[in-house]
């Protein structure tokens, strides 16, 4: 074997001639990223300063879909409100109703019966587990994972039908009353609670194996996106995505509301506020939620699923045609002429993704005098830029699908 | 602390630290409600955030509420404090007129201010001095009033076929 004559240079470095000077000064490229990017999953504009592919600086436009509800509030009585509150946070309607509906019974000292309570607790909850339901699925959307999310959804379809059977509606409930409930549980209700109770564990178990201990969805999630407790706190993080931070704050549990002290339910809570500890804090929290449901259903009291607030609580219909009080009642209500007193309360729920809070002010007319809405994704929007600064893209795509910031609660 | 001593409390601390700033306080519901004058607004906050029994940490909502009636005091920025440990939770207000629409910010002690802040500029036009970045929010840069404000209506005055006369006010 002879050698070759030619010897190969495998460690001669090569370098190229300049053809383009290097700018004197460091160039950053703008994105703008929305409002209509099928990946922010709503109506969401962030002008965004990239260096390559680590953004720098993030700007959010907010107000897209802004549609007056606080103006238009102050000219609608008091039971024609709980339709703007559907259109808040549109994934977990009825606890945006109940809130209100609690609201109002706190300025007019309405005593609501055990059996409603708990009924109302059955909606709010599954609400909530339609909520995480979303969220939780979207997290794994983006990050690859499609399977959980289709699948998922035919639970969510389900709760729906719940809420079909109860009032009526699916995505924009209106359910309940100022008072109560509209109607009690029907035997159909019931049986979609107890065949939604029986399968969706296992699919949820099912879907915990599929994603949680996922090697590329752990990769993706962890140490994504975190905030501390003291950020989440300065910014006014409440709901799951305080609770990742570590702060065990849960309206449900600070100031009860409709017999939620009888209930016996944990807070899960996170350590490192990353993609990874929301998703898991709203995954145990769909645990508890059916936990919650269970013992409403077992401990159910008897009596009326409505309170004695004739002045707000539509009459029986026979009672209307047949009974002169009760149609003078029905009258006053359908034409939104009810006695309220003066005064100011605030009321406050644990929604699908925070306090959601309703600062109502009465000055004892027929519509409120102001009524301000604390939606939570609105206060704790803003610290978005700060999380995101520093990271790359496709983290901020996925630190805020992990939030839980829903268009529809932002803008009002 | 029940909520009749915590509204006496800060009642008598806020009457010797801010001294003729103190106005008023009562129980509205379940909060008590303090009112301080415009100027000691920062003081007032400061204190409350920072005493160590108090400990009012988190503002968990702020607004403002309109009284075209209320001469002189037309109106009204409540901020409402949370201290999530101990569970108090109270209501600090301000009155102002609607030729001094300027009050101090808060983003210097609460961060989440910041858009609340920007919120009550956009519908009500009140001024927030030393905001870092005081512009509207949720309405269109273009617009030229203030829309929360009583004086407006919730529809386009111009419109014929809406009549409100008998519904609504």
């Amino acid at each position: 074997m002879s050698k070759s004559k030619h010897k190969i240079p495998t460690t001669e470095v090569v370098t190229a001639e300049k053809s383009i000077d290097k700018p004197a000064e460091k160039e950053y490229s703008t994105l703008n990223l929305g409002p209509t990017h099928p990946a922010t999953h709503g109506i969401f504009q962030n002008i965004l300063k990239m260096d390559g592919e680590i953004i720098m600086e993030a700007e959010p436009t907010v107000g897209y879909i802004h549609r007056a509800f606080e103006k238009i509030a102050e000219h609608k009585p008091y039971n024609q409100i709980t339709p703007l509150t559907d259109r808040l946070n549109y994934c977990s309607s009825p606890i945006n109703n109940m809130g209100w509906h609690m609201t109002v019974e706190k300025l007019i000292g309405a005593t609501i019966p055990k059996r409603a309570e708990y009924l109302r607790v059955i909606i709010m909850e599954l609400a909530r587990i339609s909520d995480h339901i979303v969220c939780n699925t979207v997290i794994a959307v983006d990050t690859g994972a499609m399977t959980g999310f289709l699948y998922m959804f035919q639970w969510r379809e389900l709760i729906y039908e719940i809420f079909e059977s109860i009032c009526g509606a699916r995505l924009t409930t209106n359910i309940g009353r100022i008072g109560g409930l509209e109607r009690d549980f029907s035997p159909v209700t019931w049986a979609k609670i107890d065949k939604f109770l029986t399968e969706f564990p296992t699919a949820l178990k099912e879907f915990d194996n599929l994603v949680t201990r996922n090697r590329i969805f752990m990769d993706r999630t962890v140490k994504c996106g975190p905030v501390s407790a003291e950020m989440a706190l300065s910014y006014g993080f409440t709901g799951p995505n305080l609770r990742a931070a570590g702060v065990d704050y849960d309206v449900r549990i600070a100031n009860p509301y409709s017999s939620y002290q009888d209930f016996d339910f944990k807070i899960p809570v996170g350590t490192g506020g990353d993609v990874f500890d929301r998703y898991m804090v709203r995954h145990e929290e769909m645990w508890e939620s059916l936990s919650i449901i269970r013992q409403a259903i077992k401990n159910l009291p008897d009596g009326a699923f409505h309170g004695e607030v004739p002045s707000f609580y539509l009459p029986p219909k026979e009672d209307v045609y047949n009974n002169m009080e009760a149609l003078i009642y029905h009258f006053k209500i359908v034409m939104g002429e009810m006695d309220v007193p003066k005064g100011e309360v605030y009321h406050s729920v644990e929604g699908g993704n925070g306090e959601l809070g309703f600062y109502l002010v009465s000055d004892g007319g027929r519509t409120p005098y102001r009524l301000h809405f604390r939606r939570p994704c609105f206060i704790y929007y803003q610290a978005y830029p700060e999380i995101i600064k520093g990271g790359m893209l496709s983290d901020a795509i996925l630190t805020m699908s992990s939030m839980n910031v829903i268009a529809g609660e932002l803008d009002a | 602390m029940d909520q009749q001593q915590l509204l006496t409390t800060i009642q008598d601390q806020l009457k010797s630290k801010v001294g003729e700033g103190f106005v008023s306080a009562e129980q509205a519901f379940d909060f008590p409600v303090f009112t301080v004058k415009k100027d000691h607004l920062i003081e007032t906050l400061r204190f409350l955030k920072e005493d160590p029994e108090l400990n009012f940490h988190f503002l968990t909502t702020l607004c403002t509420i309109h009284f075209p009636e209320n001469k002189g005091q037309e109106f009204c920025v409540m901020y409402q404090l949370h201290n999530m440990m101990k569970n108090y939770r109270i209501r600090v207000k301000v009155f102002m007129a609607t030729n001094d629409a300027h009050v101090p910010t808060a983003t210097t002690l609460y961060p989440t201010a910041n858009w609340m802040e920007r919120q009550e500029y956009d519908f009500f036009g009140i001024i927030f001095t030393g905001h870092p970045n005081l512009k509207r929010i949720l309405n269109m840069d273009e617009m030229n009033y203030f829309p929360m404000r009583k004086e407006y209506a919730v529809e386009d005055g111009s419109r014929e076929d809406k009549d409100d006369t008998m519904f609504g006010r």
